[in-house]
């Protein structure tokens, strides 16, 4: 047993923040000074605050210590691990009462935290299946096969009132009832772990920090439909989460957790990786289906949905990575206690991806309810360089904008889809007073442009000529007729698009026209951008006209 | 794999988990400040890890600390046991440490002439 344990952070943020070089430092000094016995290094998937990294928490006393670098952890090492001082200076500090933390506990970031599906993250060693079933892993999927019979799965799943963390929140259990309903001697699980929208990277989290969680959950769905095969859709520019992922799979199927007779039950279940290209339209269920069985990603018509036609015509239930990772608490600690945390419409809790100008950056889990200020004020800490809070953008590309009247709104799927936003995947952009909303509006645009299938005319032509509108905007020469006709392109795009792409693509221009219209105005009119991201070109001329 | 294996590695598993993140019967604490390692507090350290593991205890952990204000005494060991007074003790050398594991931890009989003070941290 070693004396100190090292849980170092290798997310993907930590690792871009430079995890590796110190990792590196840390494993040659142990070495150098004889201490392999007495350190214990695990590497672990994402531990919330990227904003920190790289960060590493010691056990046993847990002391967290944050923004390391080569010449920290040589002080570490010689104060910490030889003497056993820890390092007061380098731990994580809290800026408001600027007193040195010890402790994770007492860290306000994590205070408001309810940590569900991330509960492994960050304290397993992703790489290693034991630490997995340690907490109790593949634990659920024994239950279901030896006790339950899949209608009582499906039971308890629609019980806990489990609703999909990929966007639209469909109940899941309702999902997988139709899918067990259908007609059909083959059927299919799809995770999806496209993970589109710019700003979010709460499934690459739950893929890298707990990839048997994603496993375990989409076998516990392949028995309680029906099926013996399951698909991961990821991203190849996920490259570390598709590499935990083969790893744990290649683990699993060793232990005969997945695959052939599993837990000598007599049911099977195989899982297969497919690697998409990184469109965000791939994140659509029909285009990803599509995708999968080897065509171009586009979306068709929905009826019939997957449940009844999905992959190869078969019934199919695609689930997102973050609603398959609840199952598992699901199942071990009953419906009712999942029931109990969140609002009355929406249950348990949600990942989210906080970034933009607040101060502590990072992933979050929170119940389902908790106000977005308590999110952004609270766990985020406010925002950056005592600026003063203009709007928080939820939902990515597909949501909206939330002024700060709103803020005391609890997040659940209704309240934001009330607001003009969506919940979305979970992706919270924090704005200040230096953040142009019209430019906001366009950089979204300007994204569902690129991303557009093109199938379909309102998406394509109208979503093209809404960017052409917001581009005349900031760059002085709207007209106030531009604008009319801004709101009745997005209001049509809304309407008449094929897919839940075109569909939602308006949002973040009609949510900034809903509550930044006087920023809209001011930039027709007065030829003003009041964050200064704007540039005029032909101000100068105009006025000169003028005189 | 059958459920009971799973569950065999999970009990396994589990409790060093619990180990790793302090969660233990008894924790021993080894006073490591300069003088402490000056006076051997390093071999006496080495020699409770290496009786604990021989004796396969599996709810106790050795941590360390720095000075602990007993500079004469060095080195200084500290005995913390749920729902007992800590037990401090000094001038530690590792056929010491060897005895406080087997009569102290195992037996529960602490090495009293060693003792230097009941209920310190
Ligand atoms: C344009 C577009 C992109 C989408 N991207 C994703 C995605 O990246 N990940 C995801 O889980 N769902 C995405 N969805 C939603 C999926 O189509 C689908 O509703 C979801 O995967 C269902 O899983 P759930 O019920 O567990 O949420 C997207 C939808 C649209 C319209």
């Amino acid at each position: 047993m070693p004396i100190f344990t090292v849980l170092i952070c290798g997310g993907a943020a930590c690792i871009s923040s430079g995890e590796e070089v110190v990792k590196n430092k840390l494993i040659s000094l142990i070495k150098d000074k004889n201490l392999e016995g007495d350190v214990k290094i695990i590497e672990t998937g994402c531990m919330g605050p990227c904003q920190y990294g790289p960060v590493m928490i010691v056990y046993p006393d847990g002391s967290y210590y944050i923004h390391l670098t080569e010449d920290k952890i040589e002080k570490i090492v010689n104060e910490h691990f030889i003497k056993g001082r820890p390092v007061k200076e380098f731990l994580w500090e809290t800026p408001e009462a600027r007193k040195k933390v010890e402790e994770k506990k007492i860290i306000p970031f994590f205070e408001k935290q309810l940590k569900i599906v991330l509960s492994n993250c960050g304290n397993i060693d992703p790489e290693n299946i034991d630490e997995y079933i340690g907490k109790g892993g593949y634990e659920a999927l024994g239950k279901v096969l030896t006790e339950m019979t899949p209608e009582e799965v499906i039971d308890i799943v629609t019980r806990s009132g489990l609703r999909g963390r990929g966007g639209a929140g469909f109940p899941t259990g309702l999902k997988w009832k139709f899918a067990r309903d259908a007609k059909g001697d083959e059927k299919y699980i799809i995770c999806n772990g496209d993970e589109g929208d710019p700003g979010a990277f709460m499934d690459r989290s739950i893929c890298e920090g707990d990839p048997h969680a994603v496993l375990e959950g989409m076998a516990i769905a392949g028995y309680a439909i029906g099926a013996n095969k399951g698909y991961i859709y990821i991203r190849a520019e996920y490259p570390l989460a598709v590499k935990r992922l083969q790893i744990a799979l290649k683990q699993a199927k060793k232990y005969g957790l997945i695959g052939k007779n599993i837990f000598e039950t007599g049911f099977n279940f195989d899982i297969e990786i497919r690697m998409g290209a990184g469109a965000f339209v791939c994140g659509e269920e029909t285009a990803l289906i599509a995708s999968i069985e080897g065509k171009r990603g586009q979306p068709r018509p929905k009826p019939p949905f997957p449940a009844q036609k999905g992959l190869w015509g078969k019934p199919t239930v695609i689930n997102n990575v973050e609603t398959l990772a609840n199952i598992r608490h699901i199942i071990l600690k009953g419906p009712e206690w999942f029931a109990s945390y969140g609002t009355e419409k929406s249950k348990g809790t949600k990942v989210f991806a906080l970034s933009g100008k607040v101060k502590n950056t990072g992933l979050v889990e929170v119940p389902i309810g908790i106000t977005l200020r308590e999110l952004i004020f609270d766990i985020g800490g406010g925002i950056q360089n005592d600026k003063k809070f203009k709007a928080v953008q939820i939902g990515g590309p597909s949501g909206g904008c939330i002024p700060e009247e709103h803020l005391d709104t609890p997040i659940d799927y209704e309240s934001l889809t009330s607001l003009g936003a969506i919940m979305g995947s979970g992706g919270l952009i924090v704005l200040d007073e230096d953040n142009c909303m019209v430019s906001m509006a366009k950089f979204f645009l300007e994204f569902t442009v690129d991303e557009s299938c093109g199938q379909c005319i309102p998406c394509r032509v109208g979503l093209k000529q809404m960017y052409n509108i917001l581009d005349k905007i900031t760059k002085g020469y709207g007209t106030i007729e531009d604008l009319e006709r801004l709101e009745e392109l997005a209001k049509t795009v809304k309407t008449t698009s094929l897919c839940g792409l075109g569909q939602t693509a308006p949002n973040p221009v009609l949510s900034t026209l809903r509550y930044f219209k006087d920023e809209y105005l001011e930039h027709i009119i007065d030829k003003k951008c009041r964050a200064n991201v704007c540039k005029f070109e032909f101000k100068e001329e105009r006025v000169k006209e003028k005189i | 794999m059958k459920l009971e294996d799973l569950r065999k590695i999970r009990e396994k598993v589990q409790k060093e988990i619990e180990l790793r993140e302090g969660k233990a019967r008894v924790k021993i604490v080894v006073g490591m400040g300069t003088s402490g390692i000056a006076a051997g507090a390093r071999e006496v350290l080495k020699t409770f890890l290496d009786e604990i593991e021989k004796r396969n205890l599996k709810d106790v952990i050795v941590t360390q600390t720095g000075e602990k204000g007993f500079a004469s005494k060095e080195p200084i060991v500290v005995i913390e046991e749920e729902g007992k007074p800590n037990i401090v003790y000094g001038n530690v050398t590792p056929d010491i440490a060897r005895r406080i594991v087997v009569e102290h931890i195992v037996n529960g009989n602490p090495v009293s002439d060693y003792v230097i003070e009941v209920g310190g941290k």
